[in-house]
């Protein structure tokens, strides 16, 4: 064995894990109904590839052939367990799904048109609201997009004991409860459907504003959330709140570059240079958000990421942040209120208002935010309050809010930001006063 | 597969009894047994009386340590349960929704856990 074909072999694995262990691991959880064990055999398959793909090339289909190999595997582990407890009738059935592996695959790789894409069941089960929501982003993450545990630990800043907890704690409640391996019916699609997207959108934005740490974007998450939607546009295409998260994370990528200075400083969007933006993705969100409004052909209602997308395209749309056509967003905020009631919605609608009708209309609307004290640990509701009396020419007061706001900042780069803004306005005050 | 659904509300939540809306919630409770049965997945399911005739064992020790009330003192009490037999826990998840207290109340589902025989 050539040093050098085992390099590529191993070159090979692990891109085949990047694209296909989604695939593979969805196929073989449709099997077994088992995690744990389809995890274990496919990984057993993985070192059984190691071996054995520098010596005789690697197969026509890898994914093909890992599938195959895992089954067995799989199949030998389950005769192990079962052989200890040593049940006639359990030992029966292994031998029959030995045999049934044996004829549909004894191919051992040569194409994977054969393997059945299981991975819209996967997805909806990883994401079934009877879970933790922590747990929901860790097992969709390490069973659809193949990330390792080590992995997801270090991109949410945990431990990799806690991630691993997690995993298992959803795992254990997925066999204890029996959440099944299915795709909801049509009854509860709509529901269930936005707790998969809800998973992928909190997966985007932890990478996209980072709350924790030294880093603003943390591209890889991104770039995971990107393609789990694509892989639930394939599997679902036509459905409007799948396109439309698509077309979401699509314009938010597009200002990736412009966002993060090259010391890492946060940009916000009236100061980003828009040359920066990245026109191509802008124009395939667009066009995906105008198709999912206008096509018939597309199934299910307006949502809120489609309401989102809008607005994203609005800014994209603004060759400058003064032209920004604030009417229309301050519409669509209302707009997207009557679907997601939160206080974070009013509070961005507020500032659309504050630039569309004024400062003080938009200080008018966040006065019940503030009485009802929902958001009183949340940074940006004091940055948006500093700002609008700033505006109104209350400066004295703006720089309180402004203060607390750099208090609550968890993030390095947002924090000095925020310091910079606070350190500006102190300083004109002082010059007043003299 | 079991699973046991546990119905909890507040003692003051939901209408009162010799209430029209008392009657109309009897009458649905009525209807989710008739349903649950004629699916075939009903195995039990009893009301409780209230948690002022509820009492509470303890052993310590070897002795026997019985007081007056509910283990917990918390708002919402058990007030009774189903016992069902379906596929999975979309299916069970599904039934507990129908129950009529669900709309006041919440409705706790558990798996039984299956001992080896």
């Amino acid at each position: 064995m050539k040093s050098k074909d085992v390099a590529s072999t191993h070159i090979a694995v692990e891109q085949i894990v990047r694209t296909q262990w989604g695939r593979v691991l969805a196929a073989l959880i449709a099997q077994f109904r088992d995690f744990d064990l389809a995890e274990d055999a496919l990984q057993d398959a993985l070192l059984a590839a190691l071996s054995s793909w520098p010596k005789n090339g690697l197969p026509n289909s890898p994914a093909a052939w890992l599938l195959t190999t895992a089954k067995r595997r799989a199949i030998d582990r389950l005769r192990r367990l079962k052989t200890a407890s040593d049940k006639q009738g359990e030992l029966q059935a292994i031998a029959d799904m030995a045999q049934d592996c044996e004829h549909t695959d004894d191919d051992m790789g040569d194409n994977d048109s054969g393997i059945a894409d299981e991975r819209l069941r996967l997805m909806f089960t990883c994401c079934h609201p009877a879970l933790p929501e922590s747990s929901k982003v860790a097992l969709t993450l390490k069973s659809v997009t193949g990330m390792t545990t080590a992995e997801i630990a270090r991109a949410f800043l945990v431990s990799e004991e806690t991630m691993a907890q997690r995993i298992v704690r959803a795992k254990r409640k997925i066999k204890a409860a029996n959440i099944p391996y299915a795709v909801p019916s049509e009854d509860n699609l709509e529901e269930r459907l936005h707790s998969v997207l809800s998973v992928i959108y909190l997966i985007y934005n932890e990478g996209y504003s980072a709350t924790h740490g030294e880093e603003l974007i943390r591209k890889d998450l991104c770039t995971e959330a990107m393609r789990l939607t694509e892989v639930l546009l394939e599997l679902m295409p036509n459905e409007r709140e799948v396109l439309g998260l698509l077309s979401l994370l699509l314009l938010h990528t597009s200002r990736h570059d412009a966002r993060c200075s090259i010391n890492g400083k946060l940009i916000t969007l009236e100061q980003q240079d828009r040359t920066l933006w990245d026109r191509e993705l802008i124009k395939r969100g667009v066009s995906l958000l105008i198709n999912t409004l206008t096509n018939s052909s597309c199934k299910g209602k307006v949502g809120a990421y489609q309401i989102q997308a809008a607005i994203s395209a609005a800014h994209a749309a603004a060759a400058t942040y003064e032209q920004t056509n604030w009417r229309e967003i301050s519409m669509l905020y209302s707009k997207l209120y009557e679907y997601q009631p939160t206080p974070v919605v009013m509070l961005n609608g507020a500032v659309a208002l504050s630039f569309a009708h004024g400062a003080e209309a938009g200080l008018a609307a966040i006065k019940q935010l503030e009485d009802e004290g929902s958001l009183t640990r949340y940074q940006p509701f004091y940055a948006a309050k500093a700002d609008m009396l700033c505006r109104t020419g209350r400066v004295d007061e703006a720089i309180v809010y402004y203060r607390q706001a750099v208090e609550l900042s968890k993030n390095a780069t947002e924090r000095k930001y925020l310091s910079q803004k606070l350190d500006r306005l102190s300083e004109s005050l002082e010059r007043d006063r003299k | 597969m079991q699973y046991m659904l546990l119905i909890y509300a507040a003692d003051d939540a939901g209408p009162k009894p010799g209430t029209p809306e008392f009657e109309q919630v009897m009458k649905g409770y009525y209807e989710f047994t008739s349903e649950v049965q004629n699916a075939g997945a009903f195995v039990a399911g009893q009301p409780l009386q209230g948690t002022n005739t509820a009492s509470t064992v303890r052993v310590r020790n070897g002795k026997s340590e019985i007081t007056d009330g509910p283990f917990a003192e918390t708002r919402e009490v058990l007030g009774g349960y189903y016992l069902i037999d379906v596929d999975n826990l979309d299916d069970a998840l599904e039934w507990a929704a129908k129950i009529p207290t669900s709309g006041y109340g919440s409705i706790e589902v558990r798996p039984i856990m299956e001992l080896p025989s």
